[in-house]
């Protein structure tokens, strides 16, 4: 028991400390995750968008190189971006352009650290998002192309909308991933939650109170992320029922669900009742 | 002699080595009303899908009022937006609400102002009798309810003509009465339309043309009282003797 209230006590005067320090921490690993999750979403939505567009053997020859170049592309983009560690692709970018330019260009740590964990979801996403638009049923796309929708309008208004529904858990997957994994880019120093645990364990030698504090704050982060993320996923699902948009009782068939008001109505007629009953 | 709005020549399809369509020939009037009949497998809904280019013919040509549509100036969008098209399996949107279903495409693709968009919705889903149901999800509805709406959506594009590939096919008998109504009131009113059924009541008594189809090619066409009355082909006759000895 000696060694967990000498534990406690470590903890208590480190957070006491650095709390700070932690909590800057926690808002750049945040951020980073957040804003790559949601440029990595972008990509992968375009990916999906271009790698989806129909062509037919009739359409002339230059569409259908294009086509097959812009696929070839985001097939490469996703082999590549997948198939590799990140912290190596982080290292890769961030010394290639002084390599390439003999040190006259230097990418600065902040921005070097977002595009890699963007492109890295994005190449995730790009896979995440092709699934999700072949799980819609082919008949959504038909209808949208039998009032004459193009491939960009049947995408945006019609499968896209049902797609990003489809593939929330998947996003808040990589949402998760990325904020573990974005301490990876200790490794280009760039600062959040992983590389202030490392400072401050380096500075005063307290190694496991430090990687305790850094462990409940990490879980912490994502299983609040969960949670929201659930309230996320029910939000777009919409409300289960619907208001029937007339008074006209008759009109109410089959099928219909229950008014909203309902339950309101009822509950103030109830009161009312009770109320004159007790007048009485 | 009215005008011909779409006329198909020579149309044939072949899925691979198999040959779903041979040598279709025939058009279609302003106002006609023309049921396909046949049984399953004939070829009569790889016809309507060709009409609307959801699949692409191998040989032919369909013209819509006299220009070929796979080359027709304006694209292959334009010319579906002037096709409405009802389908089996309905094909509403899933993640819209049945007004929204039947103003996307008249903003989005017709270009019509919101408030305009929204009136003309009101009017048809009036007319299909689903206007209290505006706020629903098409998983809210049942399948005479949805196909209602697919048929609002549709009108609402202001369509020259409008496919039907077996409107009624997957519905309970007491909602095809309601679908095969809302249909009846359109012929009435004119409306050029082009029905794939199995409703053979529906294509006697409403339609002013039937098509049997066999095996991939137009066996019989003329006008009901011939195809119901007095078949000329041995295939029509044994094709309709079930239902007409009902």
């Amino acid at each position: 028991m000696d060694k967990f209230t000498t534990l406690y006590a470590d903890i208590v005067k480190i957070w006491g400390e650095f709390s700070s320090q932690y909590l800057s921490g926690i808002v750049s690993t945040l951020s980073l995750a957040f804003v790559a999750t949601a440029i990595g979403c972008i990509i992968g939505l375009v990916c999906g968008i271009l790698q989806t567009i129909p062509y037919t053997k009739n359409d002339n020859i230059f569409k259908r190189g294009f086509l097959w170049i812009i696929r070839g592309i985001v097939r490469i983009y996703v082999e590549v971006f997948r198939g590799t560690p990140m912290v190596l692709q982080a290292m890769f970018i961030y010394f290639a352009i002084p390599y390439f330019t003999n040190n006259m260009v230097n990418l600065d740590v902040i921005p070097t650290a977002y595009l890699v964990v963007s492109i890295n979801t994005g190449a995730y996403m790009a896979e995440t998002v092709r699934g999700g638009i072949l799980s819609i049923d082919p008949g959504q796309t038909e209808g949208a192309k039998a009032i004459g929708m193009n491939h960009l309008k049947t995408m945006l208004y019609v499968i896209l909308p049902q797609t990003i529904k489809n593939i929330i858990p998947q996003i808040g997957n990589n949402f998760i991933i990325n904020i573990k994994d974005t301490s990876v880019m200790f490794i280009i120093g760039y600062t959040e939650l992983f590389t202030t645990h490392k400072a401050i364990a380096g500075a005063k030698y307290v190694y496991f109170p430090s990687a305790a504090i850094t462990m409940v704050l990490y879980l912490a982060l994502t299983v609040i992320s969960s949670i929201l993320l659930r309230w996320w996923e029910d939000l777009m699902d919409g409300p289960d029922n619907f208001d029937v948009a007339t008074t006209d009782t008759l009109a109410l068939t089959s099928g219909t669900y229950n008014y909203r008001g309902d339950k309101k109505k009822k509950r103030t007629e109830k009161q009312k009742a009770e109320k004159e009953a007790e007048n009485e | 002699m009215s005008e011909a709005i779409l006329q198909v020549n020579h149309l044939s399809k072949s899925f691979g080595k198999n040959e779903v369509l041979r040598d279709i020939d025939f058009s279609v009037n302003k106002g006609d009303v023309t049921s396909i009949i046949g049984s399953s497998g004939s070829g009569k809904s790889t016809l309507l899908r060709c009409i609307n280019l959801l699949e692409t013919p191998t040989s032919g040509e369909i013209l819509y009022r006299g220009q070929n549509i796979e080359t027709l100036k304006g694209g292959q969008n334009e010319y579906r937006s002037h096709v409405g098209m009802v389908f089996q399996s309905f094909n509403l949107f899933a993640n819209m609400t049945v007004l929204k279903n039947c103003i996307i495409g008249q903003t989005k693709v017709l270009g019509r102002d919101k408030q305009e968009a929204e009136e003309n919705a009101m009017k048809f889903l009036t007319k299909v009798g689903m206007a209290p149901y505006i706020n629903a999800k098409p998983h809210q509805l049942s399948g005479g309810q949805k196909q209602r709406v697919a048929i609002a959506r549709a009108l609402a594009m202001s369509p020259d003509v409008l496919l039907f590939d077996e409107p009624t096919s997957a519905l309970d008998p007491e909602m095809v009465g309601e679908v095969l109504s809302v249909m009846k009131d359109l012929a009435n009113e004119g409306m050029t339309m082009l029905v794939v059924t199995h409703e053979m009541a529906f294509a006697r008594d409403v339609s002013n043309r039937v098509i049997y189809m066999n095996k991939g090619v137009i066996c019989e066409d003329g006008p009901p009282q011939q195809i119901f009355g007095a078949p000329q082909r041995p295939e029509t006759k044994e094709f309709l003797a079930r239902f007409l000895s009902l």
